[in-house]
C-alpha cells in the first residue's frame, strides 16, 4: 500500500520539477524558513513568560510586571533567613522522593505483569482505576480522605500524604508504563528465558534497563506532580515543620494580606530550581523516551 | 519487527488456554508471558499497587460517590445530620444554569487546550524537532519543558505578569495598553495558559512515538520523492496511531480534571471561565457543599468514561 | 475474572461497613471538670496567622508573649503547662475548611481563632458548643473581662443566645474621602453626606477631575465577603431592614432594588466608578493603591484601610499624606431616617474571636488560656504600636486616644453598627448578593438581578423564609 502512494507522489514531484515552479530546492528553502519561523514562535511562546522569574527575584521592589530590576540579592537573604522557608523545601523533597519511589516500584512491576500476562479483567481494572483517580485528585474527596486518615492515625504524617498521593498517581503511571512495555520487543526476555533465567532476574536485568527512559520520565512526572501539590499536604499536615514548599508559598503575604512579591519571586526561583535540576539530570542520563526502546 | 499493541481480541481464547496450562510449564508465546511469570506471580506483582490503591483510592472514591447521594456539608446542620437525598443533587445540578455553563466551558476548554493546544502543538513540535539540529532541539525542548516543570503556583505569577492589564508583558509586546486579558478574554487566557503548561508532556510522548518509527521506511519513502505530508500520512501515522490515541486520551482526561486555571482567574469574571473542577472547588471549599460536589464529580466521571469509550472504540477499529 | 471481581466487591463491602460506623460527629460532650486538677497540661492554639506572613504580628504575639507569659503564670500556681501554636497563613476559605475537618473528626487545637460569622454554622454542625456546656454554667460569667465588652460586641460570638467564645476585636465601616480632591472639585473638606443623593452629587463633581475615579463601592464576587460587608450591606441597611429579620431573609425587596439601582448608577452609564476593578482578582488591592495615589475620590471601607493599608509607616499601600489628606464620614441611610431602627446613619461591623474545642482534654485550662489572651494586658501587648479597635472598652480608650479615625469608630460608629447574622446560611446568601452586584456591574438591570437573587435565596433558605 505504501509503495503505491509513494509512486504517485514521485510522479507529481517529477511533474512539478518539469514545470520549474516549485523545484525541490525551492521547496527545501521555503521549508527551512518555515521551520525557523516556527521554532522562533515556539521559543517565544514558551520563553517569554519565564522572564518574570528571571528578573523579579533580583528586584528590590518587584511588581507584578516584568521590568528591569533594581538589582539586589536582599530577597534571597531574607528568604534564607526564614528557617521555615528552607525546611519547607526539605519537606517537599521528602514527599516527592517518597512518592516517586513507591510509584516507580509498585507501578513498574504491576505494569510489567499487566503487559505480559493476560490477567482477566485487566482492561476493565485499568480504565476504572484511571477514572476513579480523577475523583481523588479533586476537592470533593477531601472529607473521605481526611476521615480515612484519621481512622488510620495518619494525620499530620508525611507518610500519609505520600500514600495518598501515590495511590492517586498509580493508575496513570501503570497506564503509561503498560503502554510503554507493550511496545517493548519481547525478544530479549525470550532469549533470557531460554538461557534459564528466572522471571525476577529477567525483570531486573533485561526489562528495567530497556524501560529506563520511560521510568525516568515517569519519575520526573511524579516528582513534578507532588512538588506543586497544595491541597493534600495542606489538609493532612498540621505541624509547621512538616509543611512543604507548595503550601508555604501561599503564606508569603504581608501582615495585611497582600502578596509579598519580593519573597514570593525569590522563593519561586528557589522552589523551581530543584525540579529543573532533576530534569537536566534525567535528560542527560536517560533521555526522555517512552515507546519502543529498540528499533529494527 | 513491527510491534502492535498486545491484541486484546485474543483474550477469550487465551483464558481457555491458560486454564489448561499448568504453572511452571514453558508457555508458548500467545499471551506474551515471555518471562514465564505465570498467573500467580503476575497477580503478586500487581498486588502491592492494588492494595495501596484499594485503601487510598477506591475506598475514598466510593465513599465520595456515596456522599453524592446525601446533602452532606462541611459545616452547618448538614454536617451533623446528613440526609439521604437520593438523586436530588443530580437533578439540581443538571437543572442549574451555572453547572450547565460550567459544563459547556469545560468542553471548550478541553477542545481548545487538550486537543488543539497540547496534542496538536505537541505533535507539531515533536515532528519539527526531527528536522532541526540537536542544539536547536535541546534548546526548544528545554523551554517547552520549563512550563511543565515549574510548579503551577509559580506559573500563575508568571502569567499574571504576562497578562496584566496595566503594563503586562503581552500588552507591551503587542502595543495594546490597558487590555485586561484575564478579564476580557478569560477562556482564551486559561486555554493558552494550560497549553503552555501541558504541551511538554504531549511533545515527549509524540517524540518518543516518532522515534519508534523505523527510519528505514522513512528513508525509502523520502528517496521515492514523498513530500512531508505523504510521509506523515503513509509511513508515520500507521505506526503511531495507537500511541496517538492513548496519549490524547490521557491528555484529555487530565485537562478535563485540571484545577490550575482557578489560580489564574478564579473562575471569573462572573463565572466566564468556571470550568468544572473550579466549579466543584468553589462548591466544596467555599460553600462546604460536599454532597453536591461529590455528585458533580460523578457526573464528571461519567463524561470521562464516555470520552474514554470513544477512544477505546477508535483504538479497536484501528487494529481491525 | 473471579479474583478481580472479588477484590472490587470486597472493597465495596468494607466501604459500606465502615460507612455505617461513621455517621456525623460523636455525640458525647466532655465533662467540664475533666482534668481540672491536672498538674501536667498540654494545650494547643491555632489561628490564621504565621510568622513572616499573614497576620505576622498576631503570630509573633502568640509565640513571644502569650505562650511564655501564660506558662510562667501557670508555673507559679504549680501547674506545668506546655502550649503549642499551629500557624496557618492562607485565605479564609482554606483555613475554615481545615479547622472544620479537624473539628469534624474530634481533633483540632484546644483554642481556635475564628471569624465571628462562622459561629452559627459551626454550632449547627456540632463543632463548637456553648461556653456554659464546655466549661460549666458558672465559670464563664465570672470572668471580669465581660464587663469591658459591650453587649453589641458580644453578639460577635453569640448564637441563639448562647456565648461560644470571647470576641477579640471588631471594626466599623465609614466612607473615606480625599480632602485634596474634594477641594479641587469644590466640595467641603468636612463633608458628611446625609443621603445617597449627596454621595452621587459629590461623585458627579469629582468626575470633572481628570484621571480620578469618583467612587469605589465594592461589587462582584471577586472581592468575596468584602463586597457584601463594604458594599451591599451598608447600603441595604440604609433602606430600612437588615438582611435577616425575625428569622427571615430579605429577598427582592424595594430596599434591595434601591441598592442595586445605586450600583447601576455608579457603574453604568454614569461612569462614577471603575467596573473593571470589580472583576479583577486583585481588584480590592488595586482600589487601595488608587486611593493611596490620590486617584480615587471616595471609598467605603473599614478601619482596616486606615491602619493597615494607607498607614504611612507600615501600610501595604502607604499614603504619606494620610493624616492630612484623608477625611471620613458616617455612611448615610438612603435618606434621613430610612435606616434600620430609623437611623440616619448606618454601619456594618465584623469581628473575630476564640472558641474552645468541645473535645478538649483540659476544658478549664483552655478557658484560662483564652481569658488570658483576652485580658487587658495581653490585648495591649498584641496591639503593640499599631492601634486597632478591640473588643474591650478599657483598652480602646487607652490605645485609641492617639488615633482620630479609630477613636471615631469606637465612639461614633460602634453604637450605630449592625453585625451580620451568624446563621449557617449567611455565607451562601452573601454569595448570592455578590453575584447580584456582579450582574449589575456587567450590565444586567437591577430588577432582573434582584429577581435572580431572590430565586437563589429561595434555593438556599426555602421560599417560606424570605421576606420582602
Amino acid at each position: 500500500m505504501t509503495s503505491l502512494k509513494v509512486e504517485k507522489t514521485s510522479s507529481a514531484a517529477e511533474r512539478e520539477s518539469k514545470n520549474g515552479l516549485a523545484t525541490p530546492a525551492v521547496r527545501k528553502f521555503l521549508g527551512r524558513i518555515g521551520t525557523t519561523v516556527f521554532v522562533a514562535l515556539v521559543l517565544a511562546f514558551f520563553a517569554i513568560p519565564i522572564l518574570w522569574l528571571v528578573f523579579a527575584p533580583f528586584d528590590a521592589h518587584p511588581s507584578m510586571n516584568v521590568k528591569l530590576p533594581e538589582f539586589t540579592l536582599k530577597n534571597f537573604a531574607v528568604l534564607f533567613g526564614d528557617s521555615s522557608a528552607l525546611s519547607s523545601l526539605r519537606n517537599s523533597v521528602v514527599l516527592a522522593a517518597g512518592t516517586m519511589v513507591i510509584v516507580l516500584i509498585f507501578g513498574s512491576i504491576a505494569s510489567y505483569a499487566l503487559s505480559r500476562v493476560r490477567i482477566p479483567g485487566r482492561e476493565f481494572l485499568l480504565y476504572s482505576l484511571l477514572l476513579l483517580s480523577s475523583i481523588i485528585t479533586g476537592t470533593a474527596a477531601m472529607v473521605p480522605i481526611f476521615l480515612l486518615m484519621v481512622r488510620l492515625n495518619l494525620i499530620d504524617s508525611q507518610l500519609g500524604v505520600i500514600l495518598v498521593l501515590s495511590a492517586g498517581m498509580l493508575p496513570t503511571v501503570i497506564f503509561i508504563l503498560k503502554d510503554f512495555m507493550d511496545s517493548t520487543p519481547k525478544s530479549y526476555e525470550e532469549s533470557a528465558r531460554l538461557y534459564g533465567a528466572k522471571p525476577l532476574r529477567i525483570l531486573w536485568d533485561v526489562v528495567i534497563p530497556i524501560a529506563r527512559p520511560g521510568l525516568a520520565t515517569i519519575s520526573v512526572w511524579a516528582v513534578v506532580q507532588v512538588w506543586g501539590n497544595f491541597l493534600m499536604p495542606f489538609i493532612l499536615l498540621t505541624s509547621p515543620d512538616k509543611t512543604p514548599a507548595a503550601v508555604i508559598m501561599y503564606t508569603f503575604y504581608t501582615q495585611g494580606g497582600q502578596p509579598n512579591l519580593a519573597l514570593i519571586s525569590a522563593f519561586s526561583l528557589v522552589f523551581s530550581f530543584p525540579v529543573i535540576l532533576m530534569y537536566f539530570f534525567v535528560s542527560r542520563r536517560y533521555g526522555f523516551r517512552f515507546h519502543g526502546g529498540i528499533k529494527s | 519487527m513491527l510491534e502492535t499493541s498486545s491484541s486484546k481480541e485474543d483474550a477469550k481464547t487465551s483464558v481457555r488456554d491458560d486454564a489448561e496450562r499448568q504453572p511452571g510449564r514453558k508457555s508458548t508465546h500467545e499471551d506474551g508471558d515471555v518471562a514465564g511469570l505465570g498467573k500467580r506471580r503476575a497477580v503478586a506483582f500487581v498486588a502491592p499497587a492494588l492494595a495501596l490503591v484499594s485503601v487510598f483510592l477506591i475506598f475514598p472514591a466510593v465513599w465520595t460517590l456515596y456522599l453524592g447521594l446525601t446533602n452532606y456539608g462541611l459545616t452547618g446542620s448538614q454536617a451533623l445530620n446528613p440526609q439521604f437525598v437520593g438523586i436530588d443533587n443530580y437533578v439540581s445540578a443538571l437543572t442549574n444554569p451555572a453547572f450547565l455553563n460550567s459544563l459547556w466551558l469545560t468542553v471548550l476548554f478541553v477542545f481548545g487546550s487538550a486537543l488543539i493546544g497540547q496534542s496538536f502543538l505537541g505533535f507539531l513540535i515533536a515532528w519539527m524537532m526531527m528536522r532541526v539540529s540537536r542544539v536547536v532541539r535541546g534548546v526548544v525542548e528545554f523551554f517547552v519543558l520549563l512550563g511543565w516543570i515549574i510548579p503551577s503556583s509559580v506559573s500563575t505569577f508568571l502569567w499574571f505578569a504576562l497578562l496584566d492589564g496595566g503594563s503586562g508583558t503581552l500588552n507591551l509586546l503587542l502595543h495594546t495598553p490597558g487590555t485586561a486579558w484575564l478579564l476580557q478574554f478569560p477562556m482564551w487566557s486559561i486555554i493558552v495558559f494550560n497549553t503552555w503548561v501541558g504541551t511538554a508532556f504531549s511533545m515527549l510522548l509524540f517524540s518518543s512515538a516518532l522515534a519508534s518509527v523505523p527510519p528505514s521506511q522513512l528513508e525509502s519513502a523520502r528517496s521515492a520523492g514523498a513530500g512531508a505530508w505523504a510521509q506523515l500520512r503513509d509511513v508515520i501515522f500507521p505506526h503511531i496511531r495507537g500511541h496517538i490515541l492513548t496519549n490524547t486520551l490521557l491528555i484529555t482526561l487530565w485537562t478535563f480534571n485540571t484545577f490550575t486555571p482557578y489560580l489564574l482567574t478564579a473562575g471569573g469574571p462572573d463565572g466566564r471561565s468556571e470550568i468544572l473542577p473550579v466549579f466543584i472547588y468553589k462548591l466544596a471549599l467555599q460553600n462546604g457543599m460536599l454532597g453536591q460536589g461529590a455528585a458533580i464529580s460523578l457526573i464528571m466521571i461519567v463524561l470521562n468514561l464516555m470520552i474514554a469509550l470513544v477512544y477505546i472504540r477508535l483504538l479497536r477499529t484501528r487494529e481491525q | 475474572m473471579h479474583r478481580k471481581h472479588l477484590v472490587s466487591v470486597g472493597s465495596l463491602l468494607t466501604a459500606s461497613v465502615v460507612l455505617a460506623g461513621c455517621g456525623g460527629t460523636q455525640a458525647s460532650v466532655a465533662n467540664p471538670q475533666l482534668n481540672a486538677n491536672a498538674k501536667q497540661v498540654t494545650l494547643s492554639l491555632t489561628a490564621n496567622a504565621i510568622s513572616g506572613g499573614k497576620n505576622a504580628q498576631e503570630a509573633d504575639w502568640v509565640t513571644k508573649y502569650v505562650i511564655p507569659q501564660f506558662e510562667a503564670a501557670q508555673k507559679k500556681k504549680g501547674v506545668d503547662v506546655k502550649v503549642t501554636f499551629d500557624p496557618n497563613g492562607v485565605d479564609d476559605a482554606p483555613y475554615k475548611t481545615k479547622i472544620s475537618l479537624a473539628l469534624n473528626t474530634g481533633g483540632g487545637a484546644d483554642v481556635i481563632s475564628i471569624d465571628g460569622i462562622w459561629v452559627g454554622e459551626f454550632a449547627d454542625a456540632g463543632y463548637i458548643k456553648p461556653l456554659s456546656t464546655v466549661v460549666g454554667k458558672d465559670v464563664s460569667p465570672k470572668w471580669p473581662g465581660w464587663s469591658q465588652i459591650k453587649p453589641a460586641v458580644q453578639q460577635v460570638m453569640t448564637y441563639k443566645n448562647n456565648l461560644y467564645g470571647i470576641p477579640d476585636g471588631t471594626d466599623g465601616r465609614v466612607i473615606y474621602f480625599n480632602k485634596n480632591l474634594f477641594k479641587r472639585a469644590g466640595l467641603p473638606t468636612d463633608w458628611q453626606p446625609q443621603s445617597w443623593s449627596d454621595i452621587i452629587s459629590a461623585a458627579q463633581k469629582l468626575k470633572s477631575l481628570p484621571g480620578v475615579t469618583p467612587i469605589q463601592i465594592n461589587a462582584g464576587s471577586a472581592m468575596g465577603e468584602a463586597t457584601t460587608m463594604q458594599g451591599v450591606l451598608p447600603l441595604l441597611v440604609g433602606t430600612g431592614s437588615p438582611i435577616l429579620k425575625n428569622g427571615k431573609w430579605q429577598g427582592d425587596s424595594a430596599g434591595l432594588r434601591s441598592t442595586l439601582d445605586l450600583y447601576a448608577k455608579i457603574y453604568g452609564s454614569g461612569k462614577l466608578g471603575d467596573p473593571q476593578l470589580q472583576q479583577a482578582a486583585n481588584g480590592r488591592d488595586q482600589s487601595f493603591a488608587a486611593f493611596a495615589k490620590n486617584k480615587l475620590g471616595m471609598i467605603i471601607e473599614s478601619d482596616y484601610l486606615w491602619r493597615s493599608v494607607i498607614n504611612p509607616s507600615n501600610g501595604t499601600a502607604p499614603m504619606a499624606t494620610r493624616d492630612s489628606a484623608v477625611g471620613w464620614a458616617k455612611i448615610p441611610a438612603e435618606s434621613a431616617g430610612t435606616g434600620v431602627n430609623g437611623q440616619n446613619f448606618v454601619s456594618m461591623s465584623g469581628g473575630s474571636g476564640e472558641v474552645l474545642n468541645p473535645k478538649t482534654k483540659y476544658p478549664q485550662q483552655a478557658f484560662e488560656l483564652m481569658t488570658f489572651m483576652n485580658s487587658a494586658a495581653a490585648v495591649r501587648a498584641r496591639l503593640g504600636n499599631t492601634p486597632q479597635v478591640t473588643a474591650r472598652d478599657d483598652v480602646n480608650s487607652q490605645v485609641l486616644a492617639s488615633d482620630p479615625l479609630l477613636s471615631y469608630i469606637a465612639k461614633d460608629v460602634l453604637p450605630i453598627t449592625i453585625y451580620r447574622p451568624s446563621l449557617s446560611d449567611y455565607t451562601k446568601v452573601s454569595t448570592a448578593l455578590q453575584n447580584a452586584t456582579d450582574s449589575v456591574v456587567n450590565g444586567t438591570s437591577a430588577g432582573n438581578a434582584a429577581t435572580t437573587y431572590e430565586k437563589a435565596l429561595e434555593g438556599i433558605v426555602g421560599a417560606g423564609n424570605v421576606f420582602k
